[in-house]
């Protein structure tokens, strides 16, 4: 015998959950109470945003589904804008609410929420636990659907009456048969015939590598598959590293906020070979014309996302990791030589460009590069979201690590919770946020959580005192005329750091630079670096 | 264009909200629902009309295909497919008009399942078409009320659309 909140925690322990995030209240203390025994690591955030946020971190980086927790009602609602970010960026995640007793749903008593129903938008999944007996089959499908197919949040509701109710027995062998979920993961042959014919009829292939290449974990298939080939690589924001910053034939990100040579390479292509990416509207703005003139093989575990934004002339739906290495195993084929050389060209071309250093303030381009040189190869940048995320983009050069950010929602203030994350799932590495002062402020509070766990989260501030994107959005098709964007009444960054005695120092000028990113690297605690940007740089 | 879908789904609680929200969420228009158990009682068959186009449809299909709780999805082609409804009609049929409208009912082949001294109610199950023709002829004689439920459609023929995910 034992209970349901006891259950909850092995189901836990079974899944090899080692680090939770969350937040306790009223509806989910008897889960709390178990865990107190239990050997997972609690991190207690500021607010329970941030315990999705850095579930999600966590899970991006250890490959295994994160996992939050919060109490009923303004608990688990606040975790809505975390588990919408994962559900758009298709991180695996398993989100655990308490509820109400579960005879007094529906009467609106004290902290009650519909969540399931709130977040029903957002999560691939949920459930709402009526017998504290399907506990262990209910957290190992929740497990098993966030980690399979296309990778997701998954939440699980648990009145508090499941909790402490006792269970007869708890058996977690049972293997997860759900008769309406069986992700297809091998690509089918006669598909992956079809695209080595048009490789070899194709004069100006392309392939965009997205957020996919991560979530298959086929880092590796696609290095291979792209130096065999030779075929010219663009990327998403999801897409960021998947290949080396530095490699030949990365052509960088695409987009309204990309670089020339990438939106060049799609737009002169006579093949695109989509490897994990949806087309969002940011990345491609019309896809619809990049079809016309490009054979366009889509390739992605969600045949939901094939013809939804761009039509596709082959689709493949499967395993990115799988599809990319029976191409790589059966394709002969050579990118066509002076395709590749026109988009080096251009590549080199744009890579000259030298930016200028402003008077009194940090070049934040530069910065970017020099941050990224001084950090270790297997360092992980967490960009945040405005122009601090785009120079971050562009400029940051990944060799061996990796590049968080919240692509598809653009959920200001994830950069440091998502850093908390990551930094829980490899502690030896190195962890760097870089947010602006509008999202660092959305996720201050984090300093706490930072400070308690005594982690070594660097924090780098683009502070240029206004919302910047907002601002050049205004800019540009609003006249100049600035509404809403100026952010005076903004604390000392480095005060408020110094409060919660972490280290911190403030910059205005790249020469500074070095010696303050070198003086944030020396030791593995938390540092706080202000850099002072003028808030007329604009994101590109 | 119309478009009817039959899907298999879950006997759960919820799984209705699950589709109905995928729906007003992806912006689909829904011409009718109809919802009810199958030979197996742990699954349900919902029948879908949709206006929209052929992307539309093949859209709705994958995204129902997500939703954990279905278990499969078939669009109808129109002319392979048996589709009904069950139309309720409660008609004024004072003295003089009853005849008139026992007549129209029988002509169609629809029931009179319930009489008073001013009403008559008939069941009508049959195509849609059919279903408004009946309407037409019976407006003039004041028609109180009428329920009809969604359209509820199988495949013609011995082909069916089985729970194929399940494991044997």
């Amino acid at each position: 015998m034992m209970t349901g909140a006891l259950a909850m925690v092995k189901c836990l322990e079974k899944e090899g959950v080692r680090v939770a995030f969350g937040y306790p209240g009223a509806a989910i203390c008897p889960f709390y109470d178990a865990l107190i025994d239990s050997s997972i690591h609690h991190i207690l955030v500021r607010t329970e945003q941030n315990a999705a946020h850095a579930a999600s971190g966590y899970a991006r980086i250890s490959g295994i589904p994160g996992v939050c927790i919060a109490t009923s009602g303004p608990g688990a609602t606040n975790l809505l804008t975390g588990i919408a970010s994962a559900y758009m960026d298709s991180i695996p995640m398993v989100v655990i609410t308490g509820q109400v007793r579960s005879d007094l749903l529906g009467r609106d008593v004290f902290q009650e929420a519909d969540i399931t129903g709130a977040a029903e938008p957002f999560t691939k999944h949920s459930y709402l636990v009526k017998n504290a007996s399907d506990i262990p089959r209910i957290f190992k499908e929740a497990f098993h659907i966030a980690s399979t197919g296309r990778p997701g949040p998954v939440l699980i509701d648990v009145p508090i009456d499941m909790q402490k109710t006792s269970i007869p027995a708890f058996d977690y062998s049972t293997p997860v048969n759900i008769i309406g979920y069986k992700p297809r993961s091998q690509g089918h042959s006669l598909q992956i015939k079809k695209v080595i014919e048009a490789l070899k009829e194709s004069k100006r292939p392309v392939l965009c590598a997205g957020g996919g290449v991560f979530s298959a974990n086929a880092l590796k298939e696609l290095r291979v598959f792209v130096d065999r080939c030779g075929i010219p690589v663009i990327c998403t924001m999801m897409g960021i590293g998947s290949l080396p910053t530095e490699h030949p034939l990365n052509m960088g990100m695409l987009g309204s906020h990309g670089c020339v040579p990438a939106n060049k390479a799609i737009r002169d292509a006579d093949l695109v070979i989509l490897a994990g990416a949806r087309v969002g509207d940011r990345a491609v703005a019309s896809p619809g014309q990049v079809a016309e003139r490009a054979v366009v093989i889509h390739i992605d575990i969600d045949p939901a996302e094939i013809g939804k934004n761009m039509p596709a002339h082959i689709p493949i739906v499967g395993d990115l990791r799988l599809v990319l290495s029976e191409l790589a195993e059966n394709c002969d084929w050579k990118a066509p030589q002076d395709w590749v050389q026109q988009v080096t060209n251009r590549k080199m071309r744009y890579a000259q460009v030298q930016v200028q250093p402003i008077k009194g303030f940090i070049e934040p381009k530069s910065f970017m590069r020099t941050l990224s040189e001084r950090m270790q190869p297997n360092a992980i940048i967490c960009a945040d979201v405005g122009q601090n995320q785009i120079w971050s983009a562009n400029n940051w050069i990944v060799r061996d690590g990796r590049f968080l950010t919240s692509g598809g929602m653009g959920t200001m203030g994830y950069s440091i919770p998502c850093a908390v994350g990551a930094k829980h799932a490899s502690p030896s590495l190195q962890v760097c946020a870089v947010c602006g002062d509008g999202s660092f402020q959305m996720s201050m509070m984090e300093l706490g959580t930072i400070c308690q766990e005594k982690i070594g989260v660097k924090i780098v501030i683009m502070r240029n005192t206004c919302l910047g994107m907002v601002r050049e959005l205004q800019d540009n098709h609003f006249g100049c005329r600035h509404s809403a964007i100026c952010l005076d009444g903004s604390p000392d960054f480095v005060s408020i750091a110094k409060a919660y005695g972490i280290a911190a120092r403030s910059i205005s000028s790249n020469q500074e630079a070095e010696s303050a990113i070198d003086e944030m690297l020396e030791n593995d605690l938390p540092y706080l670096l202000v850099c002072n940007v003028s808030p007329d740089y604009p994101s590109r | 264009m119309k478009y009817t879908i039959s899907v298999l789904v879950e006997n759960h609680a919820g799984v209705l909200s699950k589709v109905s929200g995928l729906f007003s969420r992806r912006g689909f228009n829904i011409d009718s629902l109809a919802v009810g158990i199958t030979e197996d009682p742990s699954v349900s068959r919902m029948t879908i009309v949709v206006d929209g186009d052929e992307y539309i449809v093949e859209q709705l299909e994958k995204q129902l295909n997500k939703l954990i709780p279905v278990i499969k999805v078939k669009t109808l082609a129109p002319s392979e497919k048996i589709a009904r409804t069950l139309s309720l009609i409660k008609v004024s049929a004072g003295t003089g008009k009853r005849e008139d409208i026992m007549r129209i009912s029988e002509l169609m082949g629809a029931r009179i399942v319930d009489v008073t001294r001013s009403t008559l109610t008939l069941e009508f199950s049959d195509t849609t078409d059919r279903t408004e023709t009946l309407e037409t002829l019976l407006r003039p004689y004041g028609i109180k009320e009428i329920v009809r439920t969604g359209i509820i459609a199988l495949e013609k023929g011995p082909n069916c659309t089985r729970l194929s995910k399940r494991p044997h």
